[in-house]
């Protein structure tokens, strides 16, 4: 089941720099929420944040409380790897391991978790596939490398290794940026379909691609070269993109910065 | 596009740039001084390998035409008495069996070790690491050999018991109590020898894993040795396996450090642990400097050999990396 995010005064480092500071905000299960600003503002950090994958990187940490409904991904105990099998994600270039078949790619995460039947794992990668709208491309040629496949193809057997897990979110940053825009559609579909099963979180450049899929838009920007990011404001995307409640959100989204 | 279409269909031709392979062409001298180098470089490459080649096989068929015996299956090497009787057996089953005991030896530790460099140490810790395996590999294999005969020889003596008394059932680990200066010793010698190498080939290949590859097996929540397993190893594969391969062709063609460790007998034995067998190389070694002209030619023979046998080990890798061609990194 879908789940809901509660993050409160949330601050990312790498190191010693300060990468995001102070971010609050709830995110509802089984909607889409949007996350736009310039380059640099933190958008992506703070998506790392809600799955733990920003500690990855050398020097990254975190202080303040990500809750998943009621459980405190940084609480004191947590796992990080049990974290990532909750909460997907979906990355900016479509990473399918080259040297896997499409079948293997999708029961990649479902192999982690333990040992599956063949048969049940037979039926999750298709239903797998199907969710993610790329059974009928592949159905086959499950035995062939991911890496055959074009680029929106691969971005939705991305997907589909995502979801096979049946996390309670997904997260997908800049999930189009990499594609040619029938892909793009193809997969702003795709979010439209998920979102029935998923909390889903996106970070975007394209402010269309926001205004399109998402239920809520949240704006970040940062005040200068070497400040952290803040979170300026979150709300319905229909209010942000006509009539937000800060100035530098609407000077942002119509082209006027600084 | 059809390209026979008249120049005069433009009304407004516009300079175009030359069409490649086209004779008129313009050159540089430069351009044309440095292909003239380089493909020098090439052909003289192919030049020497054929001639090496073809020294090989004009002597080694002057002595292979005279050998009385089997030259592939022969036990023996008598090139001194009338009619000679000699064969590459022994040398063959030497040369293998201590490279492959080197390889049993050497590859998973290498592989261990630079993962370990490339995803579990401290970048601290890795540099200086790496460098002392640097320095490993630019020790002369002579100094190997001395060290060998000194310290590795003996002390075996308490692995070889226990090797016999545990697995020497096996035939394959019973000992006599000789000297140890056996094919095993040969082996863990060469194993340190060619561990350099493969740890640093290694290296490379797994440093240049792509970062998203490991991040797609992180965000799915594998652990580190899940993602090691699941994106940087089979990412490495091809690259192991040349890796690999160099070390074996080091392994195959060692001379002084094998000489000086083992007590050659040109015979085959069943056990890795009593002393005796040879080595291609050991044997040039060992005979040449006393050989006659024909003796020498058929030390040349069984150079052949293993040259022969380098051909085709390199073959093999070739093979196993373009059969997983479809699947590697290469074209993600």
């Amino acid at each position: 089941m879908a789940k809901r995010i509660d993050v409160s005064g949330l601050t990312a480092y790498y190191g010693s720099h300060k990468a995001i500071e102070d971010i609050s905000m709830t995110v509802e299960p089984r909607s889409v929420t949007a996350f736009i600003g310039p380059s640099g503002c933190g958008k992506s950090t703070f998506l790392r944040t809600l799955n733990r994958m920003h500690e990855v990187t050398p020097g990254g940490r975190v202080e303040g409380k990500v809750l998943l409904d009621d459980e405190d991904l940084y609480g004191a105990g947590v796992d990080p790897v049990a974290v990532r099998r909750e909460v997907g994600m979906v990355f900016q270039r479509p990473n399918p391991f080259p040297t896997m078949s499409i079948f293997d790619n999708v029961a990649a995460g479902l192999r982690l978790n333990g040992d599956h039947r063949k048969s049940e794992l037979n039926d999750i990668v298709e239903r797998s596939l199907k969710g993610a709208n790329l059974w009928n491309e592949v159905k086959d040629r499950l035995n062939k490398p991911g890496s055959g496949l074009s680029g929106g193809q691969q971005q939705r057997l991305c997907i589909a290794r995502a979801i096979a897990v049946e996390p309670k979110v997904l997260l997908m940053d800049e999930p189009c940026s990499a594609l040619d825009p029938i892909s793009t559609l193809a997969i702003e579909d795709l979010i439209g379909e998920l979102k029935e099963r998923f909390t889903i979180v996106i970070v975007t450049h394209n402010m269309q691609q926001a205004a399109r899929v998402s239920d809520r838009t949240a704006f970040f920007n940062l005040a200068g070269v070497g400040q952290p990011g803040k979170l300026i404001e979150i709300d319905e995307t229909e209010r942000i993109f006509s009539n937000p409640s800060v100035q530098a959100t609407e000077d942002y989204i119509s082209g006027r910065f600084g | 596009m059809d390209i026979t279409t008249p120049d005069t269909q433009e009304p407004h031709p516009a300079p175009r740039p030359p069409a490649p392979g086209r004779k008129h062409t313009a050159t540089r001298p430069g351009d044309r001084i440095f292909l003239g180098l380089s493909r020098g470089a090439g052909i003289l490459l192919l030049v020497i390998m054929a001639a090496i080649a073809a020294f090989l096989a004009y002597r080694a068929s002057l002595a292979i035409t005279k050998d009385h015996g089997n030259f592939l299956t022969t036990l023996e090497w008598n090139t001194g008495v009338t009619p000679p009787v000699f064969g590459i057996a022994v040398l063959a089953f030497g040369t293998v069996v201590s490279s492959v005991i080197a390889m049993v030896l050497a590859v998973p530790v290498a592989v261990a070790i630079a993962l370990f460099l490339t995803h579990y140490a401290p970048r601290k810790v890795s540099g200086p690491i790496a460098y002392v395996i640097d320095l490993l590999a630019a020790v002369p294999s002579i100094v190997y050999g001395l060290w060998g005969a000194l310290v590795l020889v003996p002390n075996l003596n308490g692995l070889f018991g226990w090797l016999d008394t545990y697995l020497g059932w096996t035939g394959v680990f019973s000992w006599d109590g000789g000297a140890p200066r056996s094919m095993l010793t040969v082996g863990i010698l060469l194993a340190i020898m060619i561990l350099p190498i493969i740890t640093n080939v290694s290296r490379e290949v797994f440093r240049q894993v792509p970062r998203m590859h490991e991040e797609a097996a992180l965000a799915l929540g594998a652990t580190r040795w899940e993602v090691v397993r699941m994106a940087v190893l089979p990412f490495g594969r091809s690259g192991v396996v040349s890796a690999s391969m160099l070390g074996l062709g080091r392994a195959l063609g060692e001379t002084m450090a094998v000489a000086t460790v083992l007590s050659p007998d040109f015979l085959i034995h069943g056990s890795l642990l009593n002393p005796g067998g040879g080595t291609f190389a050991q044997n040039i070694a060992s005979k040449f400097s006393e050989a006659s002209e024909f003796g020498r030619d058929a030390l040349i023979a069984s150079g052949l050999v293993l040259f022969v046998i380098t051909l085709l080990v390199n073959g093999a890798a070739r093979m196993i990396i373009a059969r997983r061609k479809e699947y590697s990194g290469a074209n993600a």
